[in-house]
């Protein structure tokens, strides 16, 4: 692998601001978690250097052929035949970021519970089985056009305890990294038409309902594949780069 | 009317489950058994830092999942074996990373900045990732003229952002959510 120079890097142009009234703020009482896990002093507000305008590099070459096939890749990686079960979805989509130009070659990692709402892992004791064939964890890597795909089942709504028994609406975990660390976010993917999104309080950190629904994927007919799965379209956007034509601009000037 | 752009993606917490997608041998799961994301292989001197994420009752954060990115040895960022992620223990909080020390990274307008790693925190309960730097602490002269550390408007609050040293090579760093010792968390 060969770095970057700083020189180079650090006339990089600079990421636009992120618009942290549009994120969910980190002290959000109605998440009770977030109570005891929020800072609170004010973030504090810095220039990008070289170590936030670069981040790490990924190479296609990491992947399996069965990474983005959530079906049938933890089988194949235990030795099972078998598929998962549950509603066979594809979701596919572009990553952009906010001048709207295609994010190339970043690596998307997803995650998520099975049809029943468990999660393969060692902390979840959810009543719900889990599916010897399904692991949850898969990942792919954006095309030289921002184009991503991965096929999976949809996940099941399942059960947390914050006031009560709230109910989690059917979601895929998913985390992006974009050109640069400044780029770097980890959300959820819902469901479009799925009744608990608005009930659900992790949702409702987010104050704005038209960024709720930016997380929702939506149902696209016209890409179904014809008795196999159902499809979704869900687009992501990662912060833009300021225009090329300030970097030149030197420091101060 | 200004110009207008795409709005970026909503961030939401990582949750518990975090493991699954990021670190899957860490959740338990048979796959992906042969990976280690947090050590970094690396020309340069050999460290380890290793610490906790404590929370505001002083609890640790035992699902917490952090990223490093830092320069190489010479200086330099961009490199992609430069990057490491590391999964809390659930029994403890205890993180580990292996790494090198960096070398100091340029900033702006030829500036210099101090040594230091870039760690990200995500975690249940953390709607957005937080983003913090570990200093060393055998650099306070270089510290001196580090730009983040002189935005730090409350002096006493920049030791948040340097590591403790606990033998030659190996240092440990805990990292305060909250309290009369919150870690400084940026906004870049
Ligand atoms: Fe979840």
């Amino acid at each position: 692998m060969t770095a970057t120079p700083s020189s180079a890097s650090a006339a990089l142009p600079d990421f636009m601001r992120r618009d942290r009234a549009w994120h969910p703020p980190a002290f959000a009482p109605g998440y009770k978690t977030t109570v005891l896990r929020s800072p609170k002093c004010a973030l504090l507000s810095l220039d990008q250097g070289p170590g936030e305008k670069t981040g790490p590099v990924f190479q296609a070459s990491m992947l399996h052929e069965l990474d983005n096939d959530l079906v049938s890749n933890y089988a194949a990686a235990t030795g099972s035949k078998g598929l998962a079960i549950g509603e066979r979805i594809i979701v596919h989509g572009r990553v952009t970021d906010e001048c709207g130009r295609p994010v190339p070659r970043t690596l998307l990692e997803v995650w998520q519970a099975n049809a029943g709402g468990r999660y393969r892992h060692k902390k979840d004791t959810y009543l719900a089985p889990l599916d010897p064939n399904f692991g949850g964890c898969g990942r792919t890597m954006t095309d030289e056009n921002g184009r991503y795909f991965f096929r999976t089942v949809k996940p099941g709504a399942y059960p947390w305890p914050n006031h009560g028994s709230d109910w989690r609406p059917a979601h895929i975990h998913f985390s992006v990294f974009g050109e640069a660390f400044a780029q770097r976010l980890i959300s959820q993917l819902y469901f479009e038409g799925d009744p608990l999104i608005p009930l659900c309080p992790i949702v409702n950190t987010i104050k704005d309902a038209a960024a709720i629904e930016r997380l929702v994927a939506k149902l696209d007919m016209g890409e179904q594949r014809p008795f196999d799965a159902l499809v979704y379209r869900f687009d992501i956007v990662l912060r833009g780069r300021q225009q090329t034509f300030f970097e030149n601009k030197r420091e101060g000037m | 009317m200004p110009v207008e752009y795409l709005k970026e993606t909503p961030s939401q917490t990582a949750g518990p489950y975090v493991h699954i997608g990021t670190l899957p041998s860490h959740a338990g799961l048979p796959v992906r058994q042969n990976e280690t994301l947090n050590v970094v292989e690396a020309p340069g001197e050999k460290i380890v830092v290793e610490g906790i994420v404590l929370d505001g009752s002083g609890a640790p954060v035992k699902d917490a999942m952090l990223e490093l990115y830092q320069a190489n040895a010479k200086g330099e960022v961009g490199d992609a074996t430069i990057w490491a992620r590391a999964g809390a223990v659930f029994e403890t909080g205890e993180w580990r990373f292996d790494t090198i020390r960096p070398g100091a990274l340029e900033w702006r307008g030829g500036k210099m900045q101090a040594p230091h790693l870039t760690l990200l925190i995500f975690a249940r309960g953390i709607n957005i990732h937080l983003h913090t730097r570990m200093y060393f602490p055998e650099d306070e002269a270089a510290q001196a003229s580090d730009p983040a550390l002189n935005r730090i408007e409350q002096i006493h609050r920049r030791r948040t952002l340097v590591a403790e040293k606990v033998k030659d090579g190996h240092y440990r760093f805990v990292i305060r959510l909250q309290g009369d010792q919150e870690t400084v968390f940026f906004d870049m």
